[in-house]
């Protein structure tokens, strides 16, 4: 196995996941159909775990599939199913407010385009990236000795978050 | 990369599989028969044994009935994802130790994946999609309400799971189910083998719950509750794409008790062997052997519960699930973490 | 790692070729013969009544917020877990604060009753004596009978 023959490999495959990831992002945000919509995002997170196997980022990659594939779009999903007249399949996806968003949009594309242009991207010569064993330890390990604090503040954020939706849901509810 | 190997593994896995679900439900209908005082299926073949083959002939040939009020395409998709996701989790379960044939090294496994465990757990969030996208499209009332049913059931449960889980990740310090099994090999005070079902039985009777929950059986089917929803998600499904949904079932079956051998009973591991003075191949066979008997066994488990229990109410399912479930299994990691440190 | 992955792509391409070729393979072997009553929705021999693709009850919608908030929980202690053994007491500590303080949403989202499934509550026949046994049902009829009388 020479390391030239797998890097093609890898780039083919990064460039597939790419593509995958801005096509099917497309059709979520170009799609009329809400329903299609959905399922455009199922691929879109399905690429962007792949892109992250390719960084070796292996329990991101996982995490990425079972927090958005199997949480969030759950979620989305049953705010689809759950809202009234889907029938028609015609369910609005129109555009709105196109002059704040079209301003959002470009600074939040400048500021991604300013950090990858700014950063300065080194590649160790001769790295091979398999050589990396699993990452999941020196996550565990960061959290409980550097990163004490953004983790307890991190349960702080969800309990926010399990009150809010909670909040919104019997609200919604007493209706 | 050699890709021979791979190949080879990931053909007679999948052949393993569609083999063992066959006959899984030819076993579930002479078990139940015989716990309910029939005969069962027993005139194709002898004693009924090729009535698998037969039925898997008929599905061919059978008209595929689509609703005009279906949404046609995610119609036909969600038996596929339903299957796929059913199937793919067997890549990262290992179901013999390395085993020396040929004059090479194989490793009794399709992907040794660093993150196997979450791997497991990813793999069977995503199973809520067959169901609830079958029950969405089929535009049918039965359907719906037993695809949107079962999600919920689901993603309760698997909280359950992800927790549960925890305990036997805390003791084996490895998301690597290679890892996790030789773990397992040794004994606790010499003659009980150090299988996790021993270490933990709390995290052992919540996980088997939630994966009983999460594989859709009874006492848990209430996505498909014959007498109040028809045949719940899959209703408005015929042909073979109704039979992908009943492959998918006991393939998830399988699934569920390869898995739960791996974590909590030993995976391979033999008891005793090296005791014994075998050849290292025959113990690897024998291995190989033991890991099936146990999976076997957790499939008749599966069976005669199903069987013998009858099912819960919803309410009393989530009940159940989210505050009997969830909290136990957050007790068993406090319990776990508690022992580990003393 | 990469390879490993690899693999399970594989696998995940050959499970869907297999699929797939089931479906399509029954597609040639079968008959078609179609026609509007056998295609409509199945409603246990009536004729089906709207569109099932109704507004559904919100629960199902709150169950999955909760859920996706312990999801995220699960998915952080992983890491943890894996090093456990290793770090001692800080570590046991540093999980059971931050499962405290979830454990306070968690006691409030029960005490407030999110976690409950509504349960109609059917008013049970009960055993009257002198008159035998009534449900609810009957009460009904008895008192349309009242009225037409």
């Amino acid at each position: 196995m020479t390391p030239d023959t797998t890097l093609h490999l890898t780039d083919y495959l990064f460039y597939f996941f790419a593509l995958l990831a801005v096509f099917s992002g497309g059709v979520v945000v170009f799609s009329r159909n809400i329903v299609h919509s959905a399922f455009a995002l199922m691929f879109t997170l399905f690429a962007v775990a792949g892109l992250y196997v390719l960084l070796n980022a292996d329990f991101l990659a996982v995490t990425q599939i079972l927090v958005y594939v199997g949480g969030i779009l759950v979620l989305i999903l049953f705010g689809v199913m759950l809202t009234n007249k889907i029938v028609d399949v015609q369910i609005k996806a129109g555009s709105i407010h196109v002059l704040p968003a079209s301003i959002i949009t470009a600074v939040i594309a400048g500021t991604l385009c300013g950090v990858f242009t700014l950063t300065d991207w080194f590649v160790v010569p001769g790295a091979d990236a398999s050589a990396v064993k699993t990452t999941a330890p020196h996550i565990g390990e960061a959290l409980i000795t550097n990163y004490v604090l953004p983790f307890e503040v991190a349960s702080v954020v969800l309990l926010v978050a399990m009150l809010g939706a909670a909040m919104i849901a019997r609200r919604e509810r007493k209706k | 990369m050699n890709i021979i190997e791979p190949l080879v593994k990931i053909a007679l896995i999948l052949l393993i599989n569609l083999t063992t679900v066959a006959y899984l439900v030819y076993t579930e209908r002479r078990v139940s028969a015989f716990i309910q005082n029939r005969v069962g299926p027993n005139r194709v073949g002898p004693m009924g044994l090729l009535q698998p083959v037969a039925d898997i002939v008929k599905l061919f040939f059978k008209e595929d009935i689509v609703p005009t009020a279906a949404n046609k395409f995610v119609h036909s998709l969600a038996p596929l994802i339903s299957l796929i996701v059913a199937l793919s989790t067997f890549a990262v379960i290992p179901f013999g130790n390395t085993i020396h044939l040929f004059g090479r090294d194989i490793k009794l496994m399709i992907a040794d994946v660093n993150v196997g465990l979450l791997y497991l757990l990813a793999l069977s969030s995503l199973g809520v999609y067959g169901i609830t996208l079958s029950g969405w499209s089929s535009n049918n009332k039965y359907s719906l309400l037993g695809g949107l049913r079962s999600s919920a059931q689901m993603i309760s449960y698997e909280l359950s799971m992800g927790l549960s889980i925890i305990g036997v990740l805390m003791i084996a310090g490895s998301l690597q189910l290679d890892k996790i099994v030789v773990h397992q090999g040794n004994y606790l005070g010499g003659f009980l083998p150090a299988w996790n079902i021993f270490l933990q039985p709390l995290g052992f009777i919540t996980f088997v719950v939630a994966y009983f929950a999460e594989t859709n059986r009874l006492p848990f089917d209430l996505p498909e509750a014959e007498p109040e929803l028809v045949g719940g998600y899959h209703t408005e499904y015929s042909g073979m794409k109704f039979g992908l949904f009943f492959l998918a079932e006991y393939a998830n079956m399988i699934t569920a008790s390869a898995v739960i051998t791996t974590l909590y009973l030993g995976g391979w591991q033999f008891p005793f062997i090296e005791n014994f003075g075998f050849s290292p191949l025959a113990v690897s066979l024998l291995q190989v052997a033991a890991f099936g008997v146990k999976v076997a066994l957790v499939l008749l488990f599966f069976i005669i519960v199903r069987w013998t229990i009858p099912r819960f109410r919803y309410d009393q399912l989530m009940n159940l699930g989210w505050k009997v479930m969830l909290p136990l299994a957050v007790l068993n990691i406090i319990i776990t973490g508690f022992f580990i440190l003393v | 790692m990469l390879t490993d992955f690899g693999r399970i792509l594989i696998f995940l391409l050959i499970g869907v070729i297999f699929t797939a070729g089931g479906l399509i393979a029954s597609w040639l072997l079968r008959p078609r013969r179609p026609y509007p009553e056998k295609l409509s929705t199945y409603e246990c021999g009536e004729e089906p009544v709207g569109g099932s693709w109704v507004r559904l009850n919100v629960r199902f919608y709150v169950v999955a917020l909760i859920f996706l908030i312990f999801d995220v929980e699960v998915v952080v202690l992983f890491p943890w877990a894996v090093v456990f053994k290793n770090s001692g007491m800080l570590a046991f500590l540093e999980m059971a604060v931050f499962l405290a303080i979830l454990a306070v949403g968690f006691v409030y989202v029960w005490v407030k009753g999110d976690l409950d499934w509504d349960k109609p509550s059917p008013r049970l026949p009960v055993y009257v004596k002198g008159k035998g046994i009534i449900s609810e049902e009957m009460e009904r009829t008895e008192e349309k009978e009242y009225v037409s009388v």
